[in-house]
């Protein structure tokens, strides 16, 4: 790891003001992804500012009929959550099955998005249920909106995430086939029935979270697995590396989708 | 930077550069070595130890975030000179071969266990995600904690 | 039976540290005015080296040394050597590339030694080694082994077509002329894939030299400090050997890759002169691990079973190309042939066996043994190539195996290539690993997983492993640059407590225990009175390690023999005591008795005696302590049955090992608890080989599979409770215990079993490991599903 300075702010306002002046500084949020990165030397930040401190990031509230989820809340509390498992017991389990229980008494929602790795399982629950980004800079970015590339998103450099507010589905539910080493997504889908419509969201199988507006339509029509078997999955932009093709993964794309559409009943 | 903290029960204080790793403080400043390195992308698991009751890993963590909290060890397991039952459960199984991997897998089980008193082997598998072994085939390693949780249950049930 | 004897299920006594975290691992050894040492590696897996410019590196704070190979030339050291001679078929010996302790002129591999920083802290030897400026002249690379004998890249210049040596075992005129007349031949190619050990202790070492004494300390993650003592006093040069100690402390796994001499070790060791005798530290990250630990296995194969009509085999024909990786390893040689092509009679009485192995240079990661070294490839393809044969002879796999078994009447059986198995009786463990399975039963249980979508199968594999390599005058005569005897000391103390000194290492298998236990057997005593002492070359006697399952049959034998000493001592001392011939002494539950009376000394007393020797028989020395070494006069063969029974899911390609019986014969056995464990070891790494571990080398020589998160290693998920039985044992007679050793045989036996029981739930077999993607893909193409629809 390269040195670095160290920043503990307690409140947000204080921490984006730190950011501000610090355009060289990294935040530190669970920190399961960034420290690995961090003792690598893949990352050379001035300073990092740890964001494990401020209280107002951290909770799970019921909003609007559904949740809002502070930037900080750990994976753990998501996944143990009684107020998840009622209102979006998807959510949960997608929380439940992120790395291992270790990672998840770190890391964090905010952290898992704002750093929108490919294989990352919870982008996949916020594009999927439509939900809305809220920010340090008092903007709302829908989640069609969010997640912009690989590793990249409508963040701005002195933007921090504090909160995402999930609509309450009728349905919904993951499915991840993960990679057998790291255990991050191959492929995962997530399936929503909303009230705008249905959402279906895959990770691991592309350079970013996309929707796929096939299997959506297809869904539209007809809310059954049948439906998904007559979708075509064109691999021609998904990933291709040592751990799957992507054939593979298109396929795999349908089975996943199949799989989470039976769990959400 | 000073941090202080408590380790297995006693307050402890030090000066760390940002970059510190808890895991470096606790081997290198506290000479607590029972915790230990296995990889440097965090999936080995031997350096789980417990930050304020939950089990992290200690190589993914800085030392100046533990400031403040209360961290338990693979040496502050035992209370009062007695073996945790994980510990003893390990020892009458043969949960251990070379002993690397041990000290993470024993607090990784002991923070399932506190969760979860009485879990499947499915669950017990599955909670050991973050835990590598190369040595055990991870057999005597899930028949331990199950025969833990069995004795802790038994244990909790005299006590009531 | 001693009630902590030989057979009884001791708990372990190593425990306690563990369990508590008080073990002291090379890491977590500090030594005063310790400094750290970091590498420059090579980025590149074939270049040469233009310039080394330290000036920046040595700039850096903190920074105490810069050293590189031409450093190591000027200071003479010598080279890292294989020290087994092979020779070629045409009689030529093996072609040995220099292997410098440090990179000189170019580098072979991604990973390859450069340079070491020496620094105060960690972190300021990483800072400036990032500093040290190599410049590189890139060179293509001959990666892919298939292609190296036809490259027109040399990893050694002076060795032409990348080939080592060109080896052959066997009758090949035999071997053509059953082929000629056989009904039938089963053909296949296989890949044996190329494996990382990754024990969970990164390599570790803190080399120091005392100016005061001009000696030197290595404590460094080893499972035979004698040896590396050997080696780097000998051969690199670094330090006369009785001024040379080598401590292996507790040392977190092995399977194989802590055997070697590595540059590490030994540049930290020689680095401490050149600061001035501080010690200095070197602990591998696990990233490092996986560019400079030696891989395993790694061959390429095609091989061709003649059988007859009735499904006899008549004759093997088999040839490999092994990969050596960029350099020779320690041992490298001799793995893919008298480790490998030894053991392809396996379980059966094929008449005539031909194996062509040639070697071959790449620019990767060297390569030697790991866990079976050799026996797991020469076991994989025997028994999915029968398997094949049974499929294609429309035979059930079970038939062609009984047809073929050699019978338990026929030993001592010599085969065709080279060994004499001792013991066994292969049939009836067989037939008792099938029983427990339930082999008959599978249809019924296909059945059931079908209602559910899922594909069933099940898979045997029968092997055989040869432990305990031995005896020195053959394996001398082999090539070997070693003897492979064992040594141990068994030393009383007044006060009647026992230590045994053992040249083995246990890195988890448990020596304490089971050396323990054999020593309260033999002598008497309360196992909790024995010490067992292993792993510093100061302190115990001359010794060659622990690997190839060695270390009881070998090394336990040789503790026996020090027992027999101090029990033979003992009856002169009883008799002089007893007022008896020492004829009439007899020895048992560590009472020495006249025999036919009630008089008896207990050993206790005897052990007084010899250090209090007031009353003494003239011309005795005083003491108990003896000191044995034992050759044994042959290996051993453990053999045993696996039956695997896995569910494919048809959608994902998914294998779930949903049951596994090992059903094994070690011979006798000192502590069955341990010995499960070890088997439920292997058995875990060899379904890691056949399902989810496997190196990747992208064209240019970068490894892709380099971390936890691209290089799959078992997790407990991934396998279920396993069916171990160790009870059928025929004990071997190379040693008085009866034992063979089974440390390799889940390693070994596995991963056969596994692509079987896939092959027989799809219809393919799968090329390890067997990822989702594979097997998915081999689904697609299968005839057998395919006229299944």
């Amino acid at each position: 790891m390269y040195a670095f300075e160290y920043f503990r702010p307690t409140t947000l306002a204080e921490a984006a003001q730190l950011l501000a002046s610090n355009p060289e500084a990294k935040l530190l949020a669970g920190g399961q992804t960034y420290i690995p990165t961090l003792k690598q030397r893949l990352a050379k930040p001035s300073a990092v500012i740890d964001l494990g401190r401020i209280a107002e990031l951290r909770g799970i509230h019921e909003e609007a009929g559904g949740l809002t989820i502070g930037a900080m809340t750990r994976h753990a509390e998501v996944a143990s959550s009684p107020l998840v498992k009622r209102v979006i017991p998807a959510l949960a389990a997608l929380a439940e099955g992120i790395g291992d229980p270790q990672v998840r008494n770190r890391g964090t929602l905010g952290g898992s998005i704002a750093n929108n790795d490919p294989a990352a399982d919870y982008p996949a629950a916020v594009l999927g249920l439509g939900a809305t980004v809220r920010t340090s800079k008092g903007r709302a970015i829908a989640a069609d909106d969010f997640f912009t590339g690989m590793f990249e998103t409508a963040l701005e450099p002195d933007e921090i995430v504090t909160a995402v507010h999930f609509p309450k589905p009728e349905k919904a539910a993951y499915a991840k086939f993960p990679n057998p080493a790291s255990r991050y997504a191959i492929v995962g889908v997530f399936v929503a029935k909303t009230a705008s419509g249905v959402r279906v969201a895959v990770t691991g199988a592309a350079p970013c979270v996309f929707r796929a507006t096939a299997i959506e339509q297809a869904l539209e029509q007809v809310w059954s697995e049948a439906s998904i078997d007559g979708v075509t999955i064109d691999p021609t932009n998904l990933n291709s590396d040592i751990h799957a093709q992507a054939d593979y993964r298109a396929h795999l794309v349908k089975v996943m989708a199949k799989r989470a559409l039976r769990a959400a009943g | 930077m000073r941090i202080s903290l408590t380790v297995n029960g006693k307050p402890v204080s030090g000066e760390v550069e940002p970059r510190t790793l808890l895991v470096e403080f606790l081997r290198n400043q506290l000479g607590l070595t029972g915790t230990h390195v296995g990889c440097d992308t965090s999936q080995c698991g031997c350096c789980v130890v417990h930050v304020d009751g939950e089990s992290v890993k200690s190589c993914t963590m800085l030392a100046v975030q533990a400031d403040g909290c209360s961290v338990t060890t693979i040496e502050g397991l035992a209370k009062d000179g007695e073996l945790h039952p994980l510990q003893r459960a390990f020892n009458e199984h043969h949960g251990l071969q070379c002993g690397f991997c041990t000290p993470g897998m024993i607090m990784s089980a002991a923070d399932l266990l506190q969760r979860n008193p009485d879990p499947t082997e499915h669950e017990v598998r599955e909670w050991l995600e973050g835990n590598l072994c190369r040595c055990t085939g991870y057999h005597n390693i899930v028949k331990a904690i199950l025969a833990a949780a069995q004795s802790m249950r038994a244990m909790a049930k005299a006590a009531e | 039976m001693a009630e902590k004897g030989i057979g009884a299920r001791v708990p372990r006594k190593e425990d306690l540290r563990f369990i508590t975290g008080r073990g002291h691992y090379t890491d977590d050894i500090n030594l005063p005015g310790q400094a750290y040492a970091v590498f420059v590696r090579s980025p590149h897996a074939h270049a040469r080296i233009k310039r080394i410019d330290k000036a920046s590196a040595l700039s850096m704070p903190g920074v105490l040394a810069v050293l590189d190979g031409q450093d190591v030339a000027a200071d003479k050291l010598g080279n890292l050597v294989c020290g087994w001679l092979v020779k070629s078929k045409d009689g030529s010996p093996m072609k040995m590339g220099k292997h410098p302790l440090l990179a000189q002129e170019k580098v072979r591999y991604v990973g390859d030694r450069v340079a070491v920083v020496v620094a105060e802290t960690y972190h300021q030897a990483k800072d400036a080694a990032e500093k040290l400026v190599v410049e590189y002249e890139e060179l293509p690379a001959v990666v892919d082994l298939a292609k190296a004998h036809d490259s027109s890249v040399l990893v050694h210049d002076e060795i032409p077509n990348n080939l080592c040596y060109d080896w052959e075992l066997g009758d090949k005129a035999a071997v053509d002329a059953a082929f000629a007349k056989a009904h039938h031949v089963t053909r296949a190619e296989f890949v044996n894939n190329r494996l990382v050990p990754n024990a969970l202790e990164p390599r570790a070492a803190i080399g120091h030299w005392d100016p005061g004494q001009d000696a030197y300390t290595l404590h460094m993650t080893s499972q035979n400090p004698h040896v590396h003592r050997l080696v780097i006093s000998a051969f690199i040069g670094i330090a006369p050997e009785h001024k040379l100690r080598v401590v292996a402390p507790d040392v977190g796994g092995g399977f194989g890759s802590k055997i070697f001499i590595y540059g590490e070790e030994c540049v930290v060791l020689w680095a401490s002169k050149k600061i001035g005798g501080r010690p200095v530290k070197w602990t591998a990250e696990r990233s490092e691990s996986f560019i400079t630990d030696a891989h395993g296995r790694d061959h390429v194969t095609t091989a061709e079973l003649a059988l007859d009509a009735e499904g006899r085999f008549l004759a093997l024909r088999v040839n490999t190309k092994a990969n050596l990786g960029a350099y020779m390893s320690t041992f490298s040689s001799c793995i893919p042939t008298y480790l490998y092509a030894t053991l392809l009679a396996g379980q059966y009485k094929t008449p005539a066996i031909y194996c062509n192995v040639r070697a071959y240079y790449t620019n990767t990661v060297p390569v030697d043994a790991y866990r079976g070294a050799g026996r797991p490839e020469a076991s994989f393809l025997l028994e999915t190539l029968v398997d094949q044969a049974a499929i294609e002879m429309r035979m059930d796999p079970a038939d062609i195996r009984r047809k073929n078994f050699i019978p338990k009447d026929a030993f001592p059986y010599q085969t065709p290539v080279a060994l004499v198995y001792d013991t066994g009786d292969y049939a009836t463990v067989f037939e008792e690993a099938l029983r427990i399975a339930d082999y008959n039963g599978f249809p019924a249980r296909r059945a059931e997983s079908e209602k559910r979508g899922k594909l069933r199968g099940i898979g045997l594999s029968c092997y055989i492993e040869a432990c305990g390599i031995a005896p020195s005058a053959v394996v001398g005569s082999l090539g070997a640059g070693v003897g492979l005897w064992e040594s141990a000391k068994v030393r009383f103390t007044h006060t009647g407590k026992v230590q045994v000194l053992t040249g083995t290492h246990t890195h988890g298998q448990g020596h304490e225990t089971t050396f323990a236990q054999l020593v309260a057997d033999k002598l008497g005593v309360p196992f909790e009175d024995v010490e067992v002492i292993h792993g510093d070359t100061d302190k115990t006697p001359v010794g060659m390690g622990t690997y190839g399952s060695r270390s009881l049959a070998v090394g336990g034998e040789a503790i026996v023999k020090a027992c027999e000493k101090i029990i033979a001592k003992g009856k002169k001392i009883a008799a002089h005591l007893l007022e008896a011939s020492e004829a009439d002494i007899e020895f048992k539950d560590g009472k020495f008795t006249v025999a036919g009376t009630d008089r008896s000394k207990t050993i206790g007393e005897v052990v007084f005696a010899a250090y209090v020797p007031h009353n003494y028989p003239a011309g005795l020395e005083p003491g108990m302590e003896e000191t044995a070494f034992f050759d044994p006069p042959n290996f051993t063969f453990p053999a045993g049955t696996y039956v695997c029974e896995v569910e494919v899911d048809p959608q994902t390609g998914e294998v779930d090992i949903v049951r596994f019986v090992a059903v094994d014969d070690f011979g006798n056995v000192v502590n069955p608890m341990i010995v499960e464990g070890q088997v439920h070891g292997g058995l875990v790494q060899g379904i890691g080989q056949a399902l989810l571990e496997g190196v990747r080398y992208d064209d240019s020589g970068q490894l892709l599979t380099g971390s936890y998160m691209d290089y799959c290693m078992p997790r407990a998920s991934d396998v279920p409770f396993f069916e171990v039985v160790t009870s059928r044992g025929t004990p071997a007679v190379a040693n008085s215990l009866g034992v063979k050793g089974c440390g390799e045989a889940g390693a070994i036996g596995a991963p056969a079993a596994v692509i079987n029981a896939i092959r027989n739930a799809i219809g393919v077999r799968v090329e390890m490991p067997a990822t989702p993607e594979r097997v998915w893909r081999a689904i697609q193409q299968s005839p057998m599903l395919k006229a299944a629809e």
